[in-house]
């Protein structure tokens, strides 16, 4: 017990939980605004990846970090606007369509990759993004060391939840987000686009979600390697249906995630050497699905979530 | 011809529209003018191209031919840019539909405001908003909680709001599709109140109907649609509910009579049938129907009647008493056993007991009758001899669709009853079991729903006609019988009754109750 709680009072795991939630706010961002436009975004593995390879890549081949970032976003709106023709006006499953752009996103990803460099054994890795001391906040006894000694990519993400939030519930076009996930007649009858609308915020929130891979490669870690998203994207799925598709609820959602692997991984050190280490790595998953039990079955669903709309339809 | 000097009051001009969806044709060469302050009852049967001519107007559906012209500021009458909905509302057309265009999840206030700003905003302008829609609520009496989510207003404010959303644009045409279809007649006359306020204040005002009544208390002139085409124009001052009726059905009103008729031998018998508890429960009803007469259960819904048609239906089993048809015990056989057994189901939720609706007209003709060796060999369906027995059918039954290969769903009320009653009534069942036939639907289809009946009747077959409507029910019952709270009275002759007794039972005074 005693391990427990020196664990939880340590700033370092709370460094390391909000390191770990950045990805993943990133995701739950973009999957949260893409679906509160009706959309259900699948694709959200695939620009992961296509997102921390663009961005290295980019970072590798000599642009800025910052124009890394840029790129990331830029593969994910390329795979975003995919997957809105093929959901918005032409209506097909989103389900399929999700899990197709996923698979093109990561095998292109991984193509590329592998075309760039055919014969390297350990990846190359860049300059990537360093800590920011933000002044007088990161002296701050504890909080300091846990919240403010962090890459500039998650405080960029940090923003985006109040940015996200502000935008839905403040601004004209948050109105019509909101309302054409809800019915989209709504947002026809007032003389706007239902098509423009929707495929905007899919290719928005696609660009947010591939941030969240690029955050891998380019502050996480320093390089890109296959396999590295292992299911973050899912997770932010899942995150989202958790948060009931509220940008702060959404925040929390992902520190909590955040806060079970970075427990788990401290408390291996601890106990580890008589428990088998996977129980301690199925940990947060677990904990994700019972928390989905105790929240989903009361979350407030937008209405039109995978509903077609097809003008003039009788 | 219309002189220039009219021709200022003019604000709208639909010239030419026709319109078809497939085979159909749902608007052919429909003009129509509308004046200033003006309001212009569109009267037709369901079916007959109401709505599909102000889903043009408002630039949902493109017409195949002709054009809408408005007035755009009175600088004369302009074309409006065909299928935009952005273009009608620039140029001050409202609409409300009959199935709201409303977001729940947003209030009130900001479903008025969508789309009124630019999108691309830092900040979305609440205040003066607030500020004149304040004005417009108390100039038109349309109060509504402006931060209320929409999920929590009654139909009536959700009406409301939509109606504001259209003022609040400065719109000058105003179209209501169905108004009244779902509010409380309380309601309904609110609503009209209303509208004669806003048509005083120089706005002119469409509504859609087929209640003749309606029309004839508040509108100025009536526009009368039938089969998709402009059957009369005219002021309502000129019209009777008779002559309204004549031009919407298409042909004289023949009141459905009764004859003497001639009841034959129990077909079948409820013996102290009770099931459940709570609103929906019955108690202890006993019921006899014999062949070749028409038995009316009155009562306000929600007395038990949805249940009473359950259990006789085989779809709730009672949990005591007995079924039997005739003479032999049925009291566990399950619906399928019901059916084959010779009863046909006519359902109270037509939409969704009655049909399924993605599927086809000639499926949803053959549901209840797959099993039979006319429909199906070794298991496979024979979909040609469905789709030939659908085509005979449809035109027996004057089905309005696009052919027995279109999805149910797209017909109209009246025409999914009539799929409904070829279904259960081709096959000659012994039993009818109607409940709430004529709901919802128009004249026409009212009395069509009304004859089957007394064919069936006449036929031998034993109807049982569950309704709330009393002219229906004296009409065509031979004896009536009133449920209130799950006691079913004993069925007496209808001339020995009047609408004052039957009404007072159905409130749950006098008569005695069934043993």
């Amino acid at each position: 017990m005693i391990e427990i709680f020196e664990i939880l009072l340590s700033a370092n795991f709370w460094a390391a939980a909000l390191r770990i939630a950045t990805p993943l706010i990133f995701g739950v961002i973009g999957a949260l605004i893409c679906e509160r436009a009706g959309v259900l975004n699948l694709g959200i593995e695939g620009i992961f990846t296509a997102g921390a390879m663009a961005g290295w890549m980019a970072v590798w081949l000599g642009a800025g970090l910052w124009g890394g970032v840029l790129v990331a976003a830029f593969a994910g709106a390329f795979f975003g606007l995919i997957h809105a023709i093929l959901t918005v006006p032409l209506g097909l499953s989103q389900h399929v369509s999700g899990i197709g752009v996923t698979l093109f996103a990561t095998s292109l990803s991984y193509f590329i990759y592998r075309t760039a460099l055919p014969d390297v054994s350990s990846p190359p890795r860049i300059e990537a993004f360093q800590p920011l001391d933000i002044p007088v906040l990161s002296e701050l006894p504890f909080i300091g060391p846990a919240l403010f000694q962090q890459t500039p990519l998650t405080f960029l993400a940090l923003f985006l939840v109040l940015a996200t939030a502000y935008l839905l519930y403040r601004t004209p076009l948050g109105l019509a987000i909101q309302a054409v996930g809800d019915n989209p007649s709504a947002v026809e009858s007032q003389g706007l686009s239902v098509y423009a609308v929707r495929m905007g915020t899919v290719v928005a929130g696609s660009a947010v979600m591939a941030l969240g891979g690029a955050f891998l490669t380019m502050s996480a870690f320093d390089a890109f390697f296959f396999g590295m998203v292992n299911g973050r994207g899912w997770i932010c799925i899942a995150l989202t249906v958790f948060a009931s598709w509220r940008p702060g609820k959404a925040l929390i959602g992902a520190l909590l995630f955040g806060a079970f692997d970075a427990f788990q991984v401290r408390l291996q050190t601890e106990v580890g050497s008589f428990i088998p280490g996977q129980l301690f790595l199925m940990m947060p998953y677990i904990l994700s699905i019972a928390a989905l039990i105790f929240v989903a079955r009361r979350a407030d669903y937008p209405r039109a979530l995978l509903v077609p709309y097809f003008r003039g339809q009788r | 011809m219309t002189g220039p000097t009219q021709e200022a009051d003019i604000v709208l001009r639909l010239d030419g529209i026709t319109k078809r969806f497939g085979m159909l044709t749902a608007n052919g060469d429909v003009s129509l003018d509308l004046k200033q302050g003006e309001i212009l009852a569109l009267l037709g049967e369901n079916g007959a191209g109401k709505t599909t001519l102000m889903n043009i107007l408002f630039g949902h559906y493109v017409a195949d031919e002709g054009k809408v012209l408005v007035n755009q500021s009175g600088t004369g009458l302009s074309e409006l840019e065909p299928g935009s909905p952005h273009a009608a509302l620039e140029s001050g057309i409202g609409m409300v539909h009959q199935h709201f265009t409303l977001a729940e999840n947003l209030s009130a206030l900001d479903n008025i405001i969508l789309g009124t700003e630019k999108l691309i905003s830092l900040t979305s302008a609440r205040a003066p908003a607030r500020k004149k829609l304040a004005e417009l609520i108390t100039r038109s009496g349309l109060d509504v909680p402006l931060d209320a989510r929409i999920s929590q207003l009654s139909v009536g404010e959700k009406q409301r709001v939509e109606i504001l959303k259209a003022l609040y644009r400065d719109a000058r045409v105003l179209v209501l599709d169905e108004p009244t279809a779902v509010l409380t007649p309380q309601e309904s006359d609110t609503l009209f109140a209303t509208l004669k306020k806003l048509s005083a204040d120089g706005l002119a005002i469409i509504f859609i109907s087929h209640k003749l009544a309606e029309v004839m208390a508040s509108s100025h002139r009536v526009a009368v649609l039938r089969g998709g085409r402009k059957v009369a124009d005219l002021p309502t001052a000129e019209c009777d509910l008779r002559k309204l009726a004549e031009l919407m059905v298409g042909h004289e009103i023949v009141e459905t009579v009764r004859d003497a008729g001639s009841p034959g031998a129990p077909l079948l018998a409820l013996q102290n049938i009770s099931v459940g508890d709570g609103r929906d429960a019955l108690h202890q009803v006993d019921l006899v129907l014999h062949s070749g007469e028409i038995l009316g259960i009155a009562g306000v819904s929600g007395n038990g009647q949805t249940t009473l048609a359950r259990v006789i239906s085989g779809l709730e089993p009672p949990a005591s008493g007995t079924i039997s048809m005739e003479g032999d015990d049925r009291t566990d056989a399950n619906a399928r056993a019901v059916i084959d057994n010779g009863l046909a189901r006519i359902p109270e939720d037509r939409h969704r007991d009655g049909i399924v609706g993605p599927m086809s007209v000639s499926e949803n003709l053959a549901i209840e009758s797959i099993r039979k060796p006319e429909n199906q060999r070794f298991g496979l369906l024979r979909f040609s001899a469905m789709r030939e027995k659908a085509r005979n059918l449809i035109k027996a039954y004057d089905i309005r669709c696009q052919g027995e290969d279109s999805p149910a769903r797209l017909l109209s009320g009246g025409n999914i009853q009539k799929i409904v009653l070829a279904r259960t009534l081709d096959p000659e069942p012994k039993v009818v079991l109607a409940a709430q036939p004529s709901r919802g639907l128009d004249v026409g289809a009212t009395s069509d729903v009304h004859k089957r009946l007394l064919v069936a009747r006449a036929r031998g077959a034993g109807v049982i006609l569950i309704s709330e409507d009393l002219d229906e029910l004296m009409r065509l019952s031979d004896r009536i019988a009133v449920i209130h709270r799950g006691h079913l009275s004993s069925a007496e002759e209808t001339e020995t009754l009047d609408r004052g007794t039957l009404g007072l039972r159905m409130a749950g005074q006098g008569g005695e109750q069934a043993a």
